[in-house]
């Protein structure tokens, strides 16, 4: 090698450093306005969420898990919260009611708890059709009901005409915490395996198609539902090797890899080829430019096993109605920490990256 | 899927990966520059670098009409968005792009009307279901997207749409390729040509080329076969010494191009004197305007722009990485100054940017060298 390459190499060395140094840097949130980019579960959501709230509300916010938990008196408590934006409210599949029942079990679910009671607040538009609204309260019922969970605390505002798409909803679930596993991304270690609990895109897919605003038609339907069964099955199967979990919402599989690979420092090799996506779903993707593995899901986890009980636990997911397609898709590495890998379906690898915003519509 | 999945056949990926090693002469770097965006996207998505031996190195070149707009350009477009009673409407990608004041997406999270079309007549369409408001289209793309604007505004001609305009950025392919092939520092061995500027154009106009300049041209399709064998089809024209235009996207592309599609264009634009490049300059007859036919359907006649250049800074050397003479941690603002947060030059922009790539994956391709 010659001086000149020598020095060259140290070069790119340095450069490389700066740039881990400036990766490394607390998350600020240092823009003007917000912008659609922070509610899209990407890199502005992240920097909302780590240079804001963390730092504002602290203690066990900062773990960033879809629910917090609390111990009171020897019991230990799972408590999760999350708000319903949905254009158009029904849509093949579900409806909003019905997402924001089984969103907040699910939340609870990947956490290890099993939600046993909800509350409910509705956001309602002046002028929505009371027949829109029987039919939502219907839907939260029957949701609430299949899932075994009850509403017991409600509150319901009305906002001026134009001030709302129909109706929001926000709910918030409490539950006890399964003693079977103790979940948490620190858990995750070099060898585990990943478990997906079924086909992708499916929600995210349906909601874009049923806005019309595509002229595209296909028979997709929102996989929304309760994932608590599946979860159920993963402790039984796994317990105490069951490691972590996610399920798959906003920003789809490929988030849920980026934010965990992040938060426990390994790797994540996933092979394209083992994820399933329905053919309906990889036309319309393919045909507006999308990728399924950032595309929402509503009923769909991703788990974290150790390698010995990875066969048992993919058999219990697959009996669980909706887990027909359960599937290995990859494993947790080592290096390079921080990173998700993806072997392509045609054979080459790449960084299968994190999301910077979303240009298209909100989709949940 | 039919027609799309024997495009994507590992096995056969394999095959040509092998059918490339074959055709390599032993010590030779090769430099191939892919001329369009939707290749760097394809080679991005399927990894089909990973399957290139480590010298032979695909650079991206400046066919990403997004990318290659200047920030003046974009704060024309911001001025024209932010007045009272516009609805800005544009491709979502556009929407991210710095000007020298912010994007698109900031205007619109300041109070701004700015929404995302997939096509030219979707616009047209809130503009005559909006008949109290001034709905303008930014325009953009190489002659690929071109003839759906032109398409569009002779339909808005003709159904008597008033409340409709076009800020026209459109830009055209051979200049800019000309530009790079002039640069005495350019090291390239050969082109993957657009395919989808090439379904318009047809491959004729990339014959000066090789006749010029001594490089070869492979018209390629979008799926990672079509690119591997592309490659491969370059590869061999030097190692059997030939040099010339070949058209791997047959299936597509007609070597004369759509002549109707042609003559559209022609009927609606005209091209300006001279467009400037992020990152290249300016380029004499590379932009195009609305035609004096259809000034009236011109957003920058119908508004008041600023039209003020904002310069490139002057540390950016996104044009040397385009023309392949240096790497990207080579230039002076890589990763400080210009981070894929706040990009700076073309390359950073986008995240198939060569800089943005590199700032995001060059960790990883570092390790790969390794393996």
């Amino acid at each position: 090698m010659t001086a000149e390459q020598a020095s060259v190499s140290e070069r790119e060395q340095k450069i490389l450093g700066i740039i881990e140094t400036a990766r490394a840097k607390r998350a600020k949130f240092g823009d003007p306005h917000v912008t659609m980019a922070h509610g899209a579960g990407g890199k502005a959501t992240q920097n909302m969420i780590e240079g804001l709230f963390v730092p504002a509300f602290g203690g066990r916010l900062a773990q960033l898990a879809d629910a917090g938990e609390l111990d009171i008196d020897g019991v230990t408590l799972a408590l999760s919260t999350d708000a319903y934006v949905v254009k158009p409210l029904r849509f093949p599949g579900g409806s909003i009611g019905e997402l924001a029942v089984n969103g907040t079990v699910n939340d609870l679910a990947v956490s290890g708890a099993r939600a046993r009671a909800l509350s409910i607040s509705l956001v309602l538009e002046e002028g929505l059709a009371a027949e829109q609204l029987r039919a939502e309260t219907d839907a939260i019922a029957s949701a609430a009901a299949a899932a075994g969970v009850q509403v017991i605390a409600g509150d319901t505002k009305v906002v001026e005409r134009t001030r709302a798409e129909g109706m929001y909803i926000c709910s918030t679930g409490l539950g006890r915490r399964d003693p079977r596993a103790t979940l948490s991304p620190a858990s995750l270690v070099p060898g585990d395996r990943i478990l997906l609990s079924g086909s992708i895109g499916e929600h995210g897919m349906a909601i874009m198609l049923a806005r019309g605003e595509f002229e595209l038609a296909a028979a997709i339907e929102s996989d929304t539902r309760s994932l608590w069964p599946a979860v159920d099955g993963l402790l039984g199967a796994a317990g105490k090797d069951l490691h972590c979990m996610r399920d798959a919402t906003r920003g789809g599989v490929a988030s849920v890899l980026n934010e965990l690979a992040r938060a426990s420092s390994v790797a994540m090799y996933v092979r394209e080829s083992a994820v399933p996506v329905k053919p309906a779903v990889a036309a319309a993707a393919e045909i507006l430019g999308l990728d399924p593995l950032y595309v929402a899901n509503e009923g769909k986890l991703l788990a974290f096993v150790a390698p010995h009980a990875a066969e048992d636990a993919l058999a219990a997911l697959r009996t669980v109605a909706g887990g027909e397609q359960a599937a290995e898709i990859g494993e947790v590495r080592g290096q390079p920490p921080g990173m998700v890998l993806l072997e392509t379906g045609f054979g080459g690898r790449r960084v299968l990256d994190q999301l910077v915003g979303d240009p298209l519509p909100r989709i949940c | 899927m039919k027609f799309v999945d024997e495009f994507r056949d590992p096995a056969l990926g394999r095959a040509a990966a092998g059918e490339i090693l074959s055709l390599l002469e032993p010590g030779r770097h090769y430099k191939l520059m892919e001329v369009c965006g939707g290749h760097t996207h394809s080679i991005y998505r399927y990894g089909v670098d990973d399957l290139l031996p480590a010298n032979v190195e695909l650079v991206h070149g400046p066919g990403c009409p997004v990318c290659v707009l200047p920030m003046g350009r974009i704060d024309d477009g911001l001025a024209i968005a932010e007045q009272p009673g516009v609805i800005f409407t544009c491709f979502g990608d556009m929407m991210r792009v710095p000007g020298s004041r912010g994007s698109l997406l900031d205007a619109r999270a300041a109070g701004a009307d700015v929404r995302m079309v997939y096509s030219p007549l979707d616009a047209l369409r809130i503009a005559e279901h909006n008949p109290q408001r001034e709905v303008v289209f930014f325009a953009i793309g190489f002659e690929t997207t071109a003839p759906s604007t032109a398409l569009t505004l002779k339909r808005a001609r003709a159904d008597g749409v008033r409340n409709f305009s076009c800020m026209c950025s459109h830009v055209t392919i051979v200049p800019p390729l000309r530009a790079l092939l002039e640069s005495p520092d350019l090291r390239l061995d050969g082109f993957i040509g657009p395919g989808h500027v090439s379904t318009v154009v047809g491959a004729r106009p990339f014959e000066f080329i090789p006749a010029e300049y001594g490089k070869p041209v492979v018209i390629a399709g979008f799926e990672p076969l079509d690119v591997l064998q592309a490659i491969t089809m370059i590869l061999a024209q030097l190692a059997e010494g030939r040099c010339e235009v070949e058209n791997q996207y047959r299936r597509v592309v007609p070597y004369e191009g759509n002549p109707r599609a042609l003559e559209v264009l022609g009927e609606v634009f005209e091209l300006r004197p001279h467009f400037e490049w992020r990152g290249l300059g300016f380029i004499s007859h590379s932009g195009l305007k609305l035609c004096e036919a259809y000034a009236d359907l011109d957003a920058e006649v119908r508004f008041s722009v600023p039209g003020v250049r904002v310069a490139d800074p002057k540390a950016c050397q996104c044009g040397e990485v385009l023309k392949g003479v240096i790497k990207p941690w080579e230039c002076k603002v890589f990763g400080t100054a210009c981070t894929p947060d706040r990009p700076i030059g073309t390359c950073m922009v986008s995240s198939e940017g060569a800089c943005a790539a590199y700032y995001n994956f060059g960790r990883f391709a570092r390790e790969r060298e390794v393996v």
